[in-house]
This record gives structure tokens, sequence and C-alpha cells, in this order.
């Protein structure tokens, strides 16, 4: 067995990254478990309160009900984004003048910033002055989304469609790009249906970038802030206050800052429990399915 | 320099002391007795010892919430059973 040779000298490159990850993740992240076991009423003062924050946090109904709508609405846009996502990059042209024009009409979503896609989806929605909320009304359908949970959530969901979809799809679409063209050569000489060449050609050579495209939509998702904050403010009600919207009430509105800690730490395990599932599972779904010792 | 505004205990800098530890010792470990290539374990994915760390301090994490939410007992339990977990996890992941 011939034994790898290993340059390790090549880990000094990636010194500068974790001095800056250091002082940027790190130090703060230290900082947050210094204040979840602490309380704080000002002035740099603090008190010793062990696993006390922990304990509340995990028997708190408030918590409970954030976090459960949290996986609902990770869980819908991942449903609706990925095949959607598969979908229209599988209908977008290979060649031609329609690739580029394709390709600059999915990207221009992801331009804009998060706080202006709020704005834009905030005032869209507004049955006074608002296309959307308009366009509804005049329909006769009861939509007002500062009232109407379900309103709530449907704006929500469809602006956080309508912004990220175009990565699923433009990641897919290079997955797509990659295959090379004798693998439908040997498809159409063995009389494979659409549905065949979908699932045995391009699905398993998209594995890779879709399992990029599910974590980046998953941990995305599940710390949104900025959208849903600035077109429901976390209302009707609570009705639309996710984790991340919560936490900023309980740390700058409540200025609690040792349940927030609490939070947060408890909140950064579940994503990275969660993005260490999803690499495993879909690397290893990768592994088994290609030959081993090829290229 | 001054850290006071980071609040430090002496419990939470024995924590990250023990996790500094615990990467220092997994570094003179592989230089020692270099044996860190990927392996299939118990689970069915192949797992270095870095990996083999990683899970075991995440499980650890959540076996103590787990604990505060459904045990009165001390915490000291959940510190024992997570150290049980971390040994089996260096066994057979």
């Amino acid at each position: 067995m011939i034994a790898k040779q290993v340059n390790q000298k090549a880990w000094f490159m990636v010194l500068p990254v974790f001095l800056i990850v250091a002082f940027s993740a790190v130090i703060p992240l230290m900082t947050v478990v210094n204040y979840s076991v602490q309380d704080t009423f000002g002035n740099n003062v603090f008190f010793w309160v062990g696993f006390d924050w922990f304990r509340d946090l995990i028997h708190s109904e408030r918590f409970h009900q954030a976090f459960l709508r949290q996986l609902l609405f990770s869980g819908i846009i991942l449903a609706i984004e990925v095949p959607l996502g598969i979908a229209i990059a599988l209908t977008m042209p290979k060649k031609g003048w329609g690739v580029p024009l394709c390709l600059v009409n999915m990207a221009l979503p992801l331009l804009i910033p998060w706080n202006v896609v709020g704005t834009i989806w905030q005032i869209f929605g507004r049955v006074d002055i608002g296309l959307l909320g308009h366009t509804l009304a005049a329909l006769g359908i009861d939509y007002n989304y500062t009232q109407d949970p379900i309103a709530a959530w449907l704006t929500v969901i469809v602006m956080d469609i309508w912004h990220w979809t175009s990565l699923v799809v433009l990641l897919c679409y290079a997955g797509l790009c990659s295959i090379p063209d004798a693998y439908y050569q040997a498809a159409r000489i063995d009389g494979a249906s659409r549905w065949a060449i979908f699932r045995y050609i391009q699905l398993p050579k998209m594995h890779r970038v879709l399992l990029i495209a599910i974590l980046l939509r998953f941990m995305d998702s599940f710390m949104i802030y900025t959208e849903p904050f600035v077109v429901t403010g976390g209302g009707p009600g609570n009705s639309t206050t996710f984790l991340s919207i919560d936490l900023v009430k309980l740390a700058i509105g409540q200025f609690d800052l040792g349940n927030a800690a609490a939070m947060s730490l408890v909140y950064f395990l579940i994503i990275l429990l969660c993005s260490w599932i999803f690499y495993t599972v879909m690397s290893n779904v990768g592994e088994e399915s290609s030959p081993k010792g090829g290229a | 320099m001054n850290f006071n505004w980071m609040a430090w205990t002496g419990p939470t800098a024995a924590f990250f002391l023990i996790i500094l530890g615990m990467l220092i010792t997994m570094t003179v470990w592989e230089i020692r007795v270099p044996g860190g290539a990927p392996r299939r374990g118990i689970l069915g994915f192949e797992t270095t010892r870095g990996d083999r760390l990683f899970v075991s301090l995440l499980g650890s994490a959540f076996i103590h919430i787990f604990w505060l939410a459904f045990f009165s007992l001390n915490l000291w339990w959940a510190f024992a059973l997570a150290c049980v977990y971390a040994v089996c996890v260096f066994i057979w992941v």
C-alpha cells in the first residue's frame, strides 16, 4: 500500500482565516456562553445563576412555539423551493441566447438585500396601495397580512420562495450543465424515458449541488430574520415570530441577556445538529451510489 | 488587555480550557499515532478522529439539554453519561 503524501505546511495558509474567525465568531461565542450562566442588571455587573436560564428556556412555552413555527417554515420552504428549483433548472435552455437571459433573470432576486425584499413585499401586499393586496381585494378575496395569521404566513412563504428559489435553480443548473452529452446519448440508445433520464442520470449528477442548496436554504431559512421582521414584525400576535425574531425581542427588547444567551446556544446547537445530519446523510448517499475507486 | 466585557467565570473558563485541551490532545495523538483516516463504524458512515470528537461534543451538549428537560437529578450524572457516550463514539462510530 502506498502512503499518501500530505503537505501539512499548507495549514499555515489557513492561519489568517483562523484568526479572523476567532475574532469574529469564537470570541463572541465564548462571551455568549459566559452570559448564559449569569444574570445582569446592567453596568457590566454579573451574577452566577448556573444552568437556570437553560432550564427556564427548555420548559418555556414561548420557546417551544417559536421553535415549531421555525421548523414548519423551514420545512415548507424546503418542500417547495427544492422541487421547484429543480423543475425550473430542467426547463432552462442549455445553449443559445436564452441562457444569459434566463441566468440574469434568475440571479436578479438574489441581488436584492433582505430588508429591501421585505419592504417590497410589505408594500406589494398592502390592501390600500399594494398591487397584490389591492388586486386580491378587488377579486373579493379576504387578504390582510396584518390581521390574518394565514395571510401573514402565505406572504412570508411566497416572499421567501420568490427571493431564494433562484439559488436552488442556479445550483441545479450548474449541476445539469456538467453532465456530458455521452450520458444522454447512451440513454437515447437504451430508449430511456424522460423520467428514467431524470432519475438515473440527472438527479444523481445533481446530488452534490442539491446538498449545498438544501444546506444553504435550511440554514438561511432557520435563521431568517430581516424579511419577516420587515413585513409582519412577527405578527399578527406571535404568528410569524420565528426563533430569530423571538431572540432579538428577548435580547434587545427585554434586555434579558442571560436568557437570550441560553436561547442563542440552544438555537446554535440545533442548527449545527441539523446541518451535520443533512451533510452526513447526503454525502453518504452519494458515496453509496457512486462506484468505488473511480476518478 | 481588559476582558471584563466578556463576563468570564471560573467554570466557563475551565470549560473552554478543557475544549482547547481536547484539541491539543487530538493533535498530539495524531502526530504520535497516526490513524485518523476515515473508517466506517456502526452508524454506517465514514468518520475520522476529528469527526468522532465533533459527534461526541455535539451529542454531549444534547445529553445535557435533555437531562435538564426531563430529569431533576444533578447535572453531574448527565456529564458522566456524556463521558460514557464519548468513549462509545470513539470505539464504535
